[in-house]
């Protein structure tokens, strides 16, 4: 049985770069035969199961473990204060302004409970079941606090959740751009288009979301051996690895962290976690393998949650649609602790509220707040989502306040074909795009001119389903990171990433990589890159990731970095194994190296027929017999490629909907999306990258929230009432691509990752408004639920204009000086 | 306030069932209370067969019980004593791939493939009944099984490609 794929060789090689070659990693998947951390067991292992706070606010004033102890099987029963003197905290590695208030975050909690689902204790026993049963028996005796869910309520600090930094503000970060041809500043600008100009401002809410990856969290720590083991369904087993080590105090040699095969993650497990902290303290003090896997109930309240955001838009144009300045202003909710990124999440987005726009001056201004809700962290997109919605809600929304077609907009402020390189007034280089290309395609495909036709005819025939056609145009920057930039944005690590090429004495070739793929297809990808650069078949190219004592140096899988970064390292390790092969090949063939040119996996004499397969060369330096003096016996080569800025992946989304306006239910009629991701390396995994971004963000727009009751509990706590959409939820999507390529990297390519999840949002939710604005609605919060959408055409009458209220108005409007949000003031377009 | 311990004695009797799992025939002590999924993950070390949820949504840990799909998290242990369960483990025969399991992988119906068996055994019994379904019926049949990755869109063509290679007299067929 075998799922690799023959193919056909003719005269010609065919690349290997560009084929849609079926996935190697398929077979195990397929068959059942998976390293799920959840699958393995060792020899007298134990099985861990947490307490948790059912309060989001309390004080801890007993804990009684005597009857969980008694229970069978239990082994220990391990509370904070067990841990207290060597627990540490849990790691935050982005100070995201010098004076960040950054508080303590045991992994188990010691005298206070901050949310609903943090950890009190931990019970240690023989079997799963027994683990489970003891939890129930474990008694914690607690004292309620009053509780703060919402930021602009926290911003008053009246109740406290951390009371020893004295507030609920962890940052205020301002980030100022104007670009020499400005008037001034972002205000400056501002207050001259209220004199001739256009000021238009909205208010957004990105809810709070659940990355609800499949496979739970799951993690085994083995402390019999001299290092100690971690498998972990992580994300990031190098970063994990540092981090344990610096903060538990462990010597970094000591410690190997295995990523085994990861059921998902879209940022959910890029986190360092207390589930992980405690197994490996628990391990370590009773010397022997621990297994803590978590419920999906647990996952959904504990796992981090991502975006949650108020945001407040202040737009500045000329008359005539020229935008010339932007203001966000931003508070977002950081849950209870700051997580690995924490502030650095929505401080992403700082770079992207401008999109692919041309304008002078713009403000970005971020507050982040502790409530008592669980921890907030990245999910697919991490700051860009945010960025692009508003940016892109509000270029629809001033369209429509114009009288314009949206997409006629965009044009008369994207930047132009002929602009690239251009510098954003954010201060990155884009190094390359064509907006007018994928739109054009997205166009057609769509059928706009149609289906505008279309809607004018519903809306005359008064229809009780109205069409909707929403716009995206978005850019984003990924392949995190070119580490002077992350330096200078104080955040505590690089962005490079590390790659060793060995070639194996018989001619197979193993890459090692530092990127720790969870679905993404690496094993293929890099193996089709390897393949075309060495001349070997692409079944003779292992892909090993994923383990420290492996793949020793890395930093691992987030941010469509993987490719954009972690594969033009394997193409420099690529490029030295060439290097040093040609020595050893032109020794073989007595000719000096200059002599020498490679291709299609052979070293030829130049002008000669003498030549050197690879796997002849690797074979000699192997036996190392006759090898020139000074030589070392190996080809095997190391790079590590830190890149020198983003790539920018852009692309044309549109969106119809057909919105019932009796029932409120709101039905994707057509989904057309051009992405331009540059090169593509295999087009088959492209679009499902594409495919799976399409539907987070579709579902971020139209089925999923994060609900806590009044109490701090998660009401959304299991698959019943949190919405991961099914199949028959989601329509057919059609996507296509333009390919320009980058500039900035040996193989033209831009991340894909999360492009589809930034650029989806706000192109359902455009149409949805769309189709509603005959109803004077100009904003449907999401998701927009049909609840929602029938209390937005109800709310309306035909014809009457009114100015939409965003969530929440009233509690985003403060006083500007006490360190909350100003006031809104209604001023030019939103004053209608 | 106080969260009170829930008493509660469990484990105190075992029952013995017999099974046939994957072509295997099994005799086994287990509590009542035991699920099918912990009963072949734990017991029988089948870890093919995964759990995603505790709400029976999910549908990741779909298997076959005399032919027919179940969530095996919705199931007893007990409750399978006497009859046969198929896991994904057990679907390709003598090296060869199921024609489901193949259309995944040529499709690439597949990213995490945390979803996958329980996605493959449902759609296996899905086109049983419907060995020629649009996309629209392919979706609805596969309304209880969820995935985060793929958006559906190659899993609902990878089930119509293995239904039409099936109907087309290829090998294989629904086992
Ligand atoms: S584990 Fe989710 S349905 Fe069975
Ligand atoms: S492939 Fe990852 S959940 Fe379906």
């Amino acid at each position: 049985m075998t799922a690799v794929d023959e193919r056909t060789t003719g005269e010609t090689p065919q690349l290997e770069v560009g084929a849609a070659r079926h996935r190697k990693e398929d077979q195990r998947l397929i068959t059942g035969r998976t390293r799920w951390t959840d699958n393995m067991s060792l020899p007298g292992m134990l099985h861990m199961a947490m307490v948790r706070s059912p309060f989001a606010h309390a004080r801890i004033s007993s804990v009684d473990v005597d009857e969980a102890k008694r229970s069978p099987g239990v082994v220990a029963v391990i509370t904070g204060s067990d841990l207290a003197d060597v627990q540490g905290t849990l790691p935050n590695v982005w100070t995201i302004t010098p004076e960040q208030k950054t508080p303590a975050h045991p992994s188990i909690a010691v005298d206070t409970v901050r949310f609903a689902g943090e950890i009190v204790a931990c019970v240690v026993a023989r079997t799963p079941a027994a683990a489970r049963d003891a939890v129930e028996l474990v008694d914690v005796d607690y004292d309620e606090l009053p509780v703060v869910l919402d930021t602009v309520e926290a911003l008053k600090d009246e109740t406290l959740i951390h009371p020893d930094i004295g507030t609920n503000q962890s940052a205020h970060l301002v980030m100022d751009h104007q670009t020499e041809s400005s008037v001034g500043d972002v205000d400056a600008v501002i207050e001259a288009a209220r004199t001739d100009g256009i000021v238009f401002e909205r208010r957004y809410e990105q809810q709070r979301l659940i990355p609800s990856f499949m496979e739970p969290r799951s993690m085994i720590c083995d402390p019999t051996g001299e290092q100690t083991v971690l498998w972990s369904s992580t994300q990031i087993p190098h970063i994990l690895r540092v981090l344990l080590a610096m903060s538990l105090g462990i010597p970094e040699s000591k410690l190997r962290v295995i990523a085994p095969d990861v059921g998902g993650g879209f940022g959910g497990k890029l986190q360092v976690t207390p589930e992980e902290f405690i197994t490996v303290l628990v391990a370590r003090r009773l010397g022997k393998p621990c297994k803590y896997t978590e419920t999906r109930s647990e996952s959904l309240m504990a796992a981090h949650h991502g975006r949650a955001q108020h945001q407040k838009i202040t737009l500045a144009a000329r008359k005539d649609g020229t935008v010339t300045g932007l203001k966000a202003e931003l508070i977002a909710d950081m849950g209870a602790y700051l997580s690995l990124l924490g502030g650095g999440t929505p401080k992403l987005g700082a770079f992207m509220f401008n999109g692919i726009y041309k304008f002078d001056a713009y403000r970005f201004d971020l507050r982040t707040v502790f409530t008592n809700t669980a921890w907030t962290d990245a999910y697919r997109g991490a700051g860009r989502p945010e960025a692009t919605f508003a940016i892109e809600r509000i270029m629809d929304d001033f369209a429509h306040e114009l009288g314009m077609d949206p997409l006629e907009l965009r044009a008369k402020n994207w930047i132009t074909h002929e602009e690239f390189p251009f510098t954003s007034v954010a201060g990155l280089e884009y190094d390359s795009g064509n907006y007018e290309a994928a739109t054009a395609k997205a166009k057609e495909l769509f059928g706009y001119d149609e289906l505008r036709r279309e809607q004018e005819r519903r809306r005359a025939d008064n229809d009780q389903v109205q069409l909707g056609i929403g716009v995206s145009t978005f850019t984003e920057m990924c392949g995190l990171a070119p580490s002077r930039t992350l330096g200078a944005l104080a955040y505590a690590a690089g962005g490079w990433e590390h790659a060793s090429i060995r070639m194996l004495p018989t001619g197979t070739v193993e890459v090692v990589t530092g990127v720790t793929p969870h679905g993404q297809g690496h094993e293929t990808a890099w193996s089709q890159i390897v393949a075309d650069r060495l001349g070997v078949p692409f079944e003779n190219v292992e892909v090993l990731h994923g383990d420290t004592q492996i793949a020793h140096k890395g930093l691992d899988t987030y941010g469509s970095r993987s490719l954009v970064v972690g594969g033009i390292a394997v193409v420099k390790a690529v490029e030295k194994v060439i290097e040093k092969a040609t020595v050893v090949a032109a020794h073989m063939l007595e000719a000096s190296p200059g002599d020498i040119e490679f291709a299609e996996g052979r070293f030829s004499v130049r002008g000669t027929d003498q030549s050197k397969t690879l796997a002849e060369v690797a074979w000699a330096a192997f036996d190392a017999h006759d090898l020139p003096d000074g030589v070392e016996p190996s080809l095997d080569a190391d790079a590590a490629f830190d890149p020198d800025t983003f790539s920018y992946p852009h692309g044309t989304h549109l969106c119809a909907v057909d919105v019932d306006t009796e029932t409120g239910e709101v039905t994707i009629a057509k989904y057309v999306c051009v992405d331009d991701i540059g090169k593509v390396i295999n087009p088959m995994i492209v679009e499902g990258q594409v495919h799976g971004g399409l539907v987070q963000g579709i579902s971020q727009a139209l089925f999923e929230e994060a609900v806590y009751d009044e109490s701090g509990t998660l009401v959304t706590g299991s698959f019943v009432d949190y919405l991961v959409p099914s199949a028959p939820d989601l329509p057919h999507l059609t996507t296509d691509r333009t390919e320009t390529p980058a500039t900035t990297n040996e193989l033209g390519v831009k991340g894909v990752g999360e492009a589809g999840t930034i650029a989806s949002t706000p192109a359902v939710v455009n149409a949805v408004v769309d189709a509603l604005r005959p109803w004077g609605v100009d904003d449907v919060p999401m998701p927009c639920s049909p609840h929602r959408v029938w209390q937005a055409v109800q709310g309306r009458s035909v014809g009457e204009r009114t100015v939409t209220q965003p969530v929440n108005p009233e509690t985003m409007q403060t006083d500007g000086s006490s360190g909350q949000l100003p006031t809104g003031d209604a001023t030019g377009g939103d004053d209608r | 306030m106080s969260v009170k311990p829930w008493r509660r004695r469990v484990g105190e009797f075992m029952s013995r069932i017999s099974v046939t799992v994957d072509g295997v025939s099994y005799q086994d002590d287990v509590e009542p209370r035991t699920l099918l999924v912990h009963y072949l993950r734990e017991q029988l070390g089948k870890t093919g067969t995964v759990v995603g949820c505790d709400t029976s949504n999910c549908g990741a840990c779909t298997v076959h019980l005399d032919g027919r799909s179940v969530k095996s998290c919705s199931l007893l242990a007990v409750q399978t004593d006497g009859h046969e369960v198929t896991t994904i483990e057990g679907l390709s025969t003598d090296g060869e791939l199921h024609p489901m399991q193949k259309a995944f992988h040529e499709n690439h119906a597949l990213q995490c493939g945390f979803c996958t068996p329980g996605m493959i055994m449902q759609s296996i019994d899905f086109v049983q009944d419907n060995p020629s379904p649009s996309d629209e019926e392919v979706r609805h049949g596969l309304e209880g099984n969820l995935c985060r990755c793929t958006g559906y869109q190659n899993i609902v063509k990878a089930v119509q490609a293995a239904a039409s290679a099936t109907a087309a007299g290829t090998e294989g067929g629904a086992r």
